[in-house]
């Protein structure tokens, strides 16, 4: 009979270099705000817009995560709420005059609403057939963006287009446009994501996660399975609402063609791919759907190049494709991600951690 | 009462071509559990393929089965090499697994065969007996070829020991395997079976739409809602289901709230619908034990 | 006698150490504080960007993706027609880099990627950018950074206003006086006509119900019974023409982009529907639309255009449709010659390197919307005969010319003049 080895006493909390997880994860997000407050000024102006667009992608995100993610509705519709957001907006500042940012509460409580309402009959609807009751509303939405009769406030086919100079940095900020919008962007996304994350950690967020997993036995423990389905649509409507907001003063113009069902289908991709429920998988996911398609088009148009280098000649296929191929990378880029990390990045992080504190000790 | 009737028959005739794709929907459905949404990409490819052999001079109906023939290998190849690595994985990443194959087929075939749209021959001779005035000859043959193929794959499902393996294999994989069924196999064949389906209604689609690569992307909307409508797992329900897609949409867009937002009302009828009857107007209820 | 300065190898004490370092610290971070100062005033604000003596960088985005993505085939005709230029010897020396990006015809992509190629990549102006909404989405940004947007690719109407926007210009006759060429025609060969109107639900179609409007003026509630649309997301029209048969009509305008322009012209005939039919010039081509749809059920419809069609037989001996064919068997050996995209997009590459041209070498921003400005009866070979291209400073739209032409047996046959909208 083997002996108890004198190892088997307490588990030994994991650490690398004498951290824990909750250590590590304090110093990285240290970090990230540290970078991101600083890191504005030493980039060009371009690259200031390409991190606005990321953080609002990250707040979009936020929203569907908290719904798809933690609460398991399966949503390819998120695009609406985005558009939503963005039309109200536009509207109250160009046809009303309301100043910009007093328009992105509006947005986002009109969103809550509407989230909500479409959560009601949401809860008859159960995985594949919420996915595609969603999937309609998406492909729904640049028609109803169309519809005649609010064409005077929607502008229709033409869009609304919102003036440059009313989001110019106020009290003679020695800021450039650009860097004004990420730090308003970057204002309201940091209590976005600190409030999702105290209600994910709390009573809530243990309700919302226990409906997905186990409905039946959260019922019967008491919690209101509709109200707490409904108003997790509602508050993931409200986030990506803000999201759309903020996505029209940075972008300047509204129509229907900025809504396609496309981009209901990147919200969806940029979660799967950073990480279902997991707030920073927001994160990490609103850096893939911004940048992979930048970098698969680069890559793409460097394809003759690529085939000069590798045969000594370029192949009239080579030039054909430089213009082609930007999607086809990107393909294959989404799924090779799902290969190596089906989890999404955080996931994988998460795995990577468990892999490397594996307990060393002793086993009987 | 002529332009109604119109009206109704143009609708069964492209509510015949979604018919066909959600009756590939369902067979990958019931034989893997997962929803394809690269199914219409991978016909609108196959017919593509069928295009460019009838253009090298084969005649129509070799074309035809040759077209299919390779399709179902495509599939076949698709799923033991695509999909199976991911077959473990939660839900939404095998989605986005399906995603990208989505967005790789669609951009190929605009590579390869750009994007002007291409005239596609029909069999069906245009003063056929089958042909009326409210239904040209072609689209009558499409919808009879709808039903042949639905009569074709109830049998299979039904009657053939293989049938009845790929069915096994989807409901109970861990059973299966101690019977000796080839799990693996059943689904890459699934998935065979639902690509040629799916080429088949590409080609007959292609006369009715024109082809171009994103002649599917339209129709897969409604065939997903056909699908649906009737019942994920029946696959005479798919078929009733799309062919009611195509009449709902043509009267919606008619007489109730014009063109403008027809797509709308008839995906509320849908939600309605299975707000109603949770799984389709003809799936089965299941029942689980809590 | 040497002091301890000219000694090159003796090393340094402490102290001097310490004012070296120190100099050393103060020329690091007064450098990077130089740097940093000028991140405020961009490198692209220079006078002549994108220009150099050997090359003139120009950026585009262009829908290679997405519903639109058959106009993609005009940007890759545009990056031919560079490269036989260049391999001639470029102008007055220099080659032309066309930058071409994918913005899937979605506005918010479309305003980063101009945000690059003018900040990022530096180009000189930018050229040819396709769709209303992706051009309406940039127009305020080009014009406050004074950044030639030079012959958009899309026949709206507003592009043409050099006092409010005077850092654009369009190229191709709008829309709104396409429709009012009909709407006139319509008038004068039949007032007492019914009229319906098939169109995209978008800028694009909607342009066509706008010019209509403005050609009928208050006949128009009279004589237009029905007007529906459709969705470039919508499989077929079937439905839609089936309605129209029913409203009545016998005079019938098609806005649609080419696959279902053809889808409409067949299901008219199918259903025994006989209107008189004008039809969008997008749609006209002859192997592209009317063969697919039936050259049969495409007889007697009439459009209006500026270009030759290149499956139009009555082409085959003219120059101008050979050089366009010596330049695409050359350059596009693979591309599907019945697609009207090649020859446009090669007419307005030829229309960029007239005006470049002109510039000689004051390439400067000004100089190039000055020299756009300033174009003169200029010809081009797909162009009908009688076609000119000409802009004025208080006229920022090249071409405004087109003509009638009905389609029999196997061609598009002229008749009428040249009309201006």
């Amino acid at each position: 009979m083997a002996s108890v080895s004198e190892t088997e006493t307490a588990p030994r909390a994991r650490e690398i270099a004498g951290l824990s997880l909750a250590r590590w994860r304090a110093i990285g997000l240290a970090a990230f705000l540290l970078a991101s407050c600083v890191l504005p000024f030493f980039l060009s102006n371009y690259h200031n817009l390409q991190l606005t667009i990321v953080v609002i992608y990250a707040i979009a995100l936020m929203g569907l995560n908290l719904l798809t993610g933690f609460n398991g509705q399966i949503s390819l519709g998120h695009g609406a709420f985005y558009a939503i957001g963005a039309y109200t907006t536009a509207i109250l500042t160009a046809k009303f005059g309301v100043p910009y940012w007093a328009t992105v509460p509006v947005a986002g409580i009109l969103c809550l609403l509407v989230g909500f309402l479409i959560g009601v009959p949401a809860l008859r609807l159960e995985g594949l057939y919420l996915a595609l009751a969603t999937f309609a509303l998406a492909l729904a939405t640049p028609q109803l963006l169309k519809f005649k009769p609010l064409d005077p406030w929607t502008g229709g086919v033409q869009g609304v287009l919102l003036r440059r100079s009313a989001s110019n940095p106020p009290w003679g900020l020695p800021l450039t446009r650009d860097q004004w919008l990420y730090f308003l962007c970057l204002a309201i996304a940091v209590p976005m994501f600190w409030a999702a994350r105290n209600l994910i950690r709390g009573r809530i967020g243990r309700a919302i996660v226990a409906i997905r997993d186990h409905p039946v036995a959260a019922e019967t423990m008491g919690v209101n399975i509709a109200l707490y389905k409904s108003a997790t649509f509602g508050v993931s409507a409200l986030y990506t609402g803000v999201a759309g907001a903020l996505g029209a003063v940075v972008v300047g113009f509204v129509a229907p063609e900025s809504f396609p069902l496309f981009l209901s289908l990147s919200l969806l991709v940029g979660i799967v791919v950073g990480g279902l429920a997991s707030i920073a998988g927001a994160i990490f996911g609103a850096f893939f759907i911004e940048f992979v398609p930048n970098l698969s088009d680069e890559l793409s148009r460097n394809i003759p190049t690529i085939a000069q280098w590798l045969l000594g000649y370029t192949p009239n296929v080579a030039e054909r494709a430089a213009t082609a191929a930007q999607w086809t990378i990107y393909g294959l880029v989404l799924i090779a991600f799902m290969y190596l990390m089906p989890t999404g990045i955080a996931g994988f992080i998460r795995l990577a951690w468990a892999r490397l504190t594996r307990s060393r000790g002793k086993h009987p | 009462m002529a332009a109604f009737l119109h009206q109704v028959f143009s609708g069964l005739a492209t509510g015949g071509i979604y018919a066909s794709v959600a009756l590939a929907l369902v067979m990958i459905y019931q034989a893997t559990h997962h929803v394809n949404f690269a199914q219409g990409e991978m016909a609108m490819f196959s017919t593509y393929i069928c295009s460019s052999l009838i253009a090298w001079g084969l005649s129509y109906w070799i074309a035809f089965l040759l077209t299919l023939a390779i399709a179902f290998l495509g599939g076949l190849a698709i799923e033991r090499i695509v999909v199976r690595p991911v077959e473990k994985a939660p839900v939404l990443s095998v989605v986005i697994v399906f995603i990208g194959l989505l967005v790789i087929i669609n951009s190929m075939a605009g590579a390869i065969y750009s994007y002007t749209i291409r005239p596609f021959p029909s069999p069906f001779p245009t003063d056929a007996w089958y042909a009326g005035s409210f239904i040209n000859a072609h689209e009558a043959g499409s919808i009879g070829v709808t039903f042949a193929v639905l009569a074709l794959v109830y049998a299979f499902f039904r009657f053939t020991p293989l049938g009845l393996a790929m069915r096994a294999a989807a409901q109970n994989p861990v059973s299966s395997r101690l019977v000796g069924i080839r799990v693996g196999w059943m689904l890459g064949i699934g998935w065979g079976l639902a690509a040629a389906i799916g080429a088949a209604a590409g080609i007959m689609a292609a006369p009715i739409f024109y082809l171009d690569p994103n002649m599917m992307g339209s129709i897969l909307l409604y065939s997903f809602a056909g699908a649906l409508l009737g019942g994920i797992d029946n696959p005479w329900g798919a078929v009733i289901g799309g062919f009611a897609m195509g009449v709902l949409e043509n009267l919606a867009g008619a007489y109730l709230v014009g063109t403008e937002i027809k797509l709308s009302v008839a995906l509320i009828v849908i939600v309605g619908v299975l707000v109603a009857k949770p799984s389709g107007l003809f799936g089965r209820q299941l029942v689980s034990r809590v | 006698m040497r002091g301890r300065e000219d000694d090159p190898e003796r090393r340094l004490n402490a102290k001097e150490e310490t004012m070296l370092s120190r100099r050393r610290l103060l020329k690091t971070t007064a450098l990077s504080a130089a740097a940093l100062a000028a991140r405020g005033v961009p490198a692209w604000a220079a006078s002549t960007p994108g220009v150099t003596a050997t090359e003139i960088k120009i950026g585009q985005t262009m829908p290679y993706s997405g519903n639109a993505s058959s106009y993609g085939n005009i940007g890759k005709a545009e990056l031919a027609y560079f490269k036989m230029i260049n391999e001639q010897g470029g102008i007055n020396g220099r080659k032309i880099n066309l930058i071409s990006l994918d913005d899937s015809y979605s506005p918010p992509k479309t305003v980063e990627l101009v945000r690059r190629l003018v900040e990022q990549e530096e180009v000189a102006f930018l050229f040819q950018t396709l769709g209303t909404p992706s051009n309406s989405a940039i127009w305020q940004y080009c014009n406050d950074e004074k950044v030639p947007q030079l012959f958009v690719a899309t026949g709206a109407t507003k592009w043409n206003d050099p006092k409010g926007h005077p850092w654009t210009m369009g190229w191709q006759p709008n829309y709104q006086t396409e429709a009012r060429i009909y709407a006139k025609q319509i008038l004068a060969t039949k007032p007492n006509a019914k009229i319906s109107i098939l169109y995209q639900n978008d800028d694009f179609g909607k342009d066509y119900v706008i010019g209509l409007k403005a050609g009928l003026g208050d006949k128009y509630d009279k004589m237009v019974v029905k007007e529906l649309s459709y969705e470039s997301t919508d499989p077929t029209v079937d439905s839609q023409i089936v309605t129209l048969q029913g409203s009545g009509a016998d005079t019938h305008l098609t806005a649609a982009i080419p696959k279902y322009a053809a889808q409409a012209i067949r299901k008219a005939y199918d259903i025994g529907w006989k209107p008189t039919h004008y039809l969008t010039n997008v749609a006209i081509s002859v192997g592209g639309v009317l063969e697919p749809a039936g050259l049969e059920k495409s007889q007697g419809i009439i459009s209006a255009d500026y270009r030759k069609d290149t499956s139009d037989p009555r082409w085959k001996d003219d120059a101008g449709y050979k050089q366009w064919l010596a330049f695409m068997a050359k350059y596009m050996p693979d591309a599907d010659l019945k697609d009207n995209n090649y020859p446009y997009g090669m007419m307005v590459a030829m229309t960029l390197v007239q005006v470049l041209k002109q510039c000689a070498n004051d390439l400067s921003r000004e100089s190039i919307m000055k020299q756009a400005a300033s174009i003169k009866d200029f010809e081009l070979p797909m162009l009908l005969p009688g076609i000119k291209l000409n802009t004025s400073a208080t006229d920022f739209a090249p071409i405004k010319q087109m003509q009638l032409q009905r389609f029999e047996g196997k061609s598009w046959g002229l008749f009428g003049d040249v009309l201006s909208g």
